[in-house]
């Protein structure tokens, strides 16, 4: 599997999409850092990235790659391999460099510029967005064997995590506006792994002041160290659940 | 005549003369208590204090006299006493360093405590860690000036505030520095005051706290990171003039907490990062002119209990929200103010943008009403929903904009 | 060593593969021929495992590839169209495949020489035509020397030249008592390359002789021919 995945990682570190990507992070990050006169306003462009542009890139690119490795998945299914390594190779290999590509381009600017918690929490999710959307994408991308539906698959799902989801939540606020929902909207966050990273960035900033009570109901579980531990295995289910559901999937599906 | 106005004017001269003395202590001189200074001492006598440290326990001043500190000598109230009690009309105390007063939770102990009196001026004195710092209780003209106070005690009940007046008129306080204690300065009751360049921070509580005190006057004051920032409550008159108010972010920080506060004046104050700029509650006619919001969560919190606010030629820039209120309906007037966020346009370019500002966004308006949508801050919908109501407004106030919005902003 | 009994595949309402069975053995050529959509690729998928049959079971030198992998270290593939990731090189497609063999035998370069491939190892896969493509995918088929192999469309795409030595290759391996399971459109070349016929239709198999008995009975000398002759018949 070792061996799959260093191939596969050496095609796409050169591939130009990773290429121009991790560039244009770069130079968002270091320009937002020596543009901004303060770090904070940096750090909250850096979170809308993070949390738009990264799970959008992710899911995408990790789609449009699966889609087509198509016939180098058949060649290497006819080679003495197990499906389920091929698969996780392949899996490793694209959140790898996507990963990468986030740290290379976001990360090191960012902590150049501030080694603060805040800054090391934006990496750590920006890493595990990254990772989960592409988990995410190869759900969307062993669905269904046509490449323009499987891209709009994953549009439709980026859209869901990062719009239509919050729309939904909007929606039971003010239906059940009369109950206290605080500390059920901690239980909702886990379920849209954008919400979480948000709410777990925005805590480590000085503008979580602003989310008064609701603020205060989230620091005092995301605050505490089984918080943190809770929510970061939640990020984790994020990426097996998806990623176990797409092998199942690929495990039977005909080539 | 001219004869008889020389003899009144020498007669007088002999008078004063012959009244006044000047009583020294101190190591070297043979009185070494200022208790026994003033047990010597008669009206109008001048009692000069050298360096030392004096544990005169609670110094009782029940006498018309002035009380210079040389070097500022030390009073000692070994965290047992009050250390100083001033029960006498035009006293004048100065140049000291008062610590350590007794802490209690029944009396107010305080660094120097004037009871009852008029004329009473304590300046340039330096207070640390006292209960309270300078107290006035029921006192008529005094003067409190140049004083620098200092407390660190940690926990809320352990400490007093730094400048408490209650039940006082014509009090002027003034260029005094407070920090570390409960509140910088505290107002209840107060009338007719003059508040002036002070400087109150990293007090636990409020930087000034002020209640039920009509027809004051604060002006050119820095209050900046106190835990709550400024509350002004319950009061009428007031003038609040080229004020900073400054770093005051927390949970349950703001600016100026201004509650049940009528026909009063907020002009030329500066509100610089602060969770609410200004959080107004059942305010009626205040008139608000030239201040600053800048870089603050909310710019101003104005409730829909407040009416005849009248805004004008504010300038508001960098603040996360500009202006957020709880009700549909406003009764305040938003007129010719700089919005950093307005994206209209000036065709005639007269500098006042052709359609009006809603300084009240949707999300905001939607977290006012159910607050538990705060976990959505930042996130995308919410930016698409402010837009959304940009072009059509359906929950925000329909009167509250701003007719006038200004292209630049105000030099101020 | 090829042992297919029973297959069945539906994709959706077509039947793809529809109760076939066949036993084939080393030093077999077969030809696999039919109609656009006879099932023929389904059929080559099912053995490589790429495609898992409804029902049926396919035994592969007496084991049963169902959910097993090992197998395929048996079989060289060469598919129709080969595509391989952009920015790898040839040689490191061919180190990588190597790697994952982990061939104790020395591998079978005998292609690479002939398509002189070696000069190409720093090329990557994006720049590369059709043709240089299917001689790398026609290298990696019988780099490791397997029993059998399995070949789509072999010649495809490929020029004259590199077709021939493509040809000569597969003859000289069948004399090595290797399988061959050849599909092409191209009836002469297989012709000189096959030892049997499997004919398919419609997801079955309507005949599987060796080329003697096929010439035979048709009474044609030339393959085409009798195809002709068969598909005739089997339309009326």
């Amino acid at each position: 599997m070792k061996k799959i995945v260093k191939y596969i990682l050496l095609d796409i570190l050169r591939n130009k999409i990773i290429l121009a990507y991790t560039a244009i992070l770069f130079v968002v990050t270091f320009s937002v850092f020596s543009l901004e006169d303060n770090s904070q306003k940096g750090m909250l462009t850096l979170l809308n990235l993070v949390l738009f542009i990264v799970p959008l890139v992710s899911i995408i690119f990790s789609t449009i790659y699966i889609y087509n490795s198509s016939e180098f998945i058949e060649l290497l299914v006819s080679q003495p391999l197990r499906r389920k390594s091929i698969w996780l190779s392949l899996f490793i290999g694209i959140s790898g460099a996507l990963s990468l590509a986030f740290i290379i381009g976001a990360g090191v600017p960012l902590l150049i510029y501030n080694h603060s918690v805040t800054a090391f929490m934006m990496v750590a999710n920006g890493i595990l967005i990254s990772v989960i959307f592409a988990a995410i994408a190869m759900v969307a991308a062993v669905s269904t064997r046509d490449k323009a539906k499987g891209i709009g698959w994953a549009i439709l799902l980026w859209l869901y995590f990062s719009l239509v989801f919050d729309g939904l939540i909007l929606f039971l606020l003010f239906q059940f506006s009369d109950y206290p929902l605080e500390k059920i909207m901690i239980f909702v966050s886990a379920l849209n792994p954008i919400d979480l990273g948000r709410i777990l960035i925005l805590l480590k900033m000085d503008v979580s002041a602003l989310m008064g009570y609701t603020g205060a109901v989230f620091k005092e579980f995301y605050g505490t160290q089984l918080g943190l531990i809770i929510s970061f295995s939640v990020m984790l289910l994020w990426v097996i659940i998806p990623l176990l559901y797409s092998l199942r999937i690929f495990n039977r599906k005909d080539l | 005549m001219k004869k008889i106005f020389w003899i009144v004017t020498l007669l007088l001269f002999q008078a004063t003369f012959v009244f006044a003395k000047l009583i020294q202590v101190g190591i070297k001189q043979s009185i070494k208590t200022i208790t026994a200074a003033v047990k010597l001492s008669e009206t109008g006598d001048t009692i000069l204090v050298g360096f030392n440290t004096y544990h005169e326990n609670n110094l009782i001043i029940n006498k018309s006299i002035v009380i210079l500190g040389l070097d500022y000598p030390i009073l000692d109230g070994e965290r047992k006493f009050e250390n100083v009690s001033i029960t006498a009309d035009n006293v004048v105390f100065s140049g000291f360093k008062v610590i350590n007063s007794g802490i209690s939770s029944m009396t107010d102990f305080a660094g120097i405590k004037i009871c009852n009196r008029r004329c009473v001026t304590i300046t340039n004195n330096i207070l640390t860690d006292c209960f309270f710092g300078i107290y006035s209780q029921q006192s008529t003209n005094c003067i409190i000036k140049d004083n620098r106070l200092v407390a660190h005690q940690l926990q809320e009940q352990q400490s007093g505030n730094g400048i408490h007046c209650w039940k006082s008129d014509s009090l002027q306080i003034i260029g005094n520095n407070v920090s570390g204690h409960r509140d910088g300065i505290y107002f209840e009751f107060v009338t007719n005051s003059l508040i002036w360049k002070n400087i109150s921070t990293k007090n636990m509580r409020y930087g000034l706290h002020f209640m039920f005190s009509n027809s004051d006057t604060y002006t050119n004051n820095v209050f900046e990171n106190n835990g709550a920032g400024v509350a002004v409550m319950f009061s009428n008159h007031v003038k609040m003039y080229h004020n900073y108010f400054r770093e005051n972010w927390g949970d349950a920080s703001y600016g100026i907490l201004l509650k049940e506060i009528s026909d009063s004046y907020i002009d030329g104050n500066t509100f610089e990062r602060n969770t609410s700029g200004i959080f107004m509650e059942g305010a009626s006619r205040i008139e608000m002119y030239k201040n600053t919001f800048k870089g603050n969560g909310w710019g101003l919190k104005i409730q829909a209990s407040c009416m005849d606010i009248k805004l004008m030629n504010n300038n508001f820039t960098g603040n996360t929200f500009d202006v957020g209120t709880n009700g549909s309906l406003s009764l305040n007037l938003f007129d010719h103010n700089y919005w950093d966020k307005y994206d209209g346009y000036d065709l005639n370019k007269n500098g006042i943008g052709d359609i009006p500002y809603r300084p009240v966004s949707m999300y905001s308006m939607i977290v006012e009403k159910y607050p538990p949508a705060m976990m959505l801050f930042r996130s995308l919908i919410t930016t698409l929903l402010d837009k959304s109501e940009k072009v059509m407004p359906s929950l925000t106030p329909e009167n509250l904009k701003d007719n006038h919005p200004l292209m630049k902003p105000l030099k101020l | 060593m090829i042992e297919a009994n029973n297959l069945n595949k539906s994709f959706g309402k077509l039947k793809a593969l529809n109760n076939v069975s066949i036993t084939t053995g080393a030093g077999q050529s077969i030809a696999l021929i039919g109609p656009n959509g006879c099932g023929k690729t389904t059929f080559i998928k099912s053995i490589l495992g790429m495609v898992v049959p409804d029902s049926g079971t396919i035994k592969i030198k007496n084991q049963n590839i169902k959910a097993n992998w090992a197998y395929r270290s048996l079989i060289g593939y060469m598919p129709q169209i080969g595509r391989y990731p952009d920015n790898m090189k040839i040689g490191q497609v061919i180190d990588m495949l190597t790697d994952i063999r982990q061939n104790t035998i020395a591998i079978d370069e005998d292609l690479i020489n002939a398509f002189s491939l070696k000069k190409l190892y720093n090329k990557r896969m994006g720049t590369l035509s059709g043709g240089t493509m299917q001689k790398v995918s026609a290298s990696i088929a019988f780099l490791f020397k397997p029993e059998i192999l399995i070949l789509d469309e072999p010649t495809a795409g490929l020029d004259p030249i590199s077709s021939e030595a493509l040809k000569e290759k597969i003859q000289a391996e069948k004399q090595n008592g290797k399988l061959f399971l050849i599909t092409s459109h191209i009836l002469s070349e297989l012709d000189e390359l096959s030892t049997h016929i499997v004919y398919m239709q419609d997801g079955t198999i309507m005949l599987y002789k060796t080329m003697e008995e096929l010439k035979s009975t048709t009474g044609e000398n030339r393959l085409s021919r009798a195809i002709a002759h068969l598909m005739a018949k089997t339309a009326q």
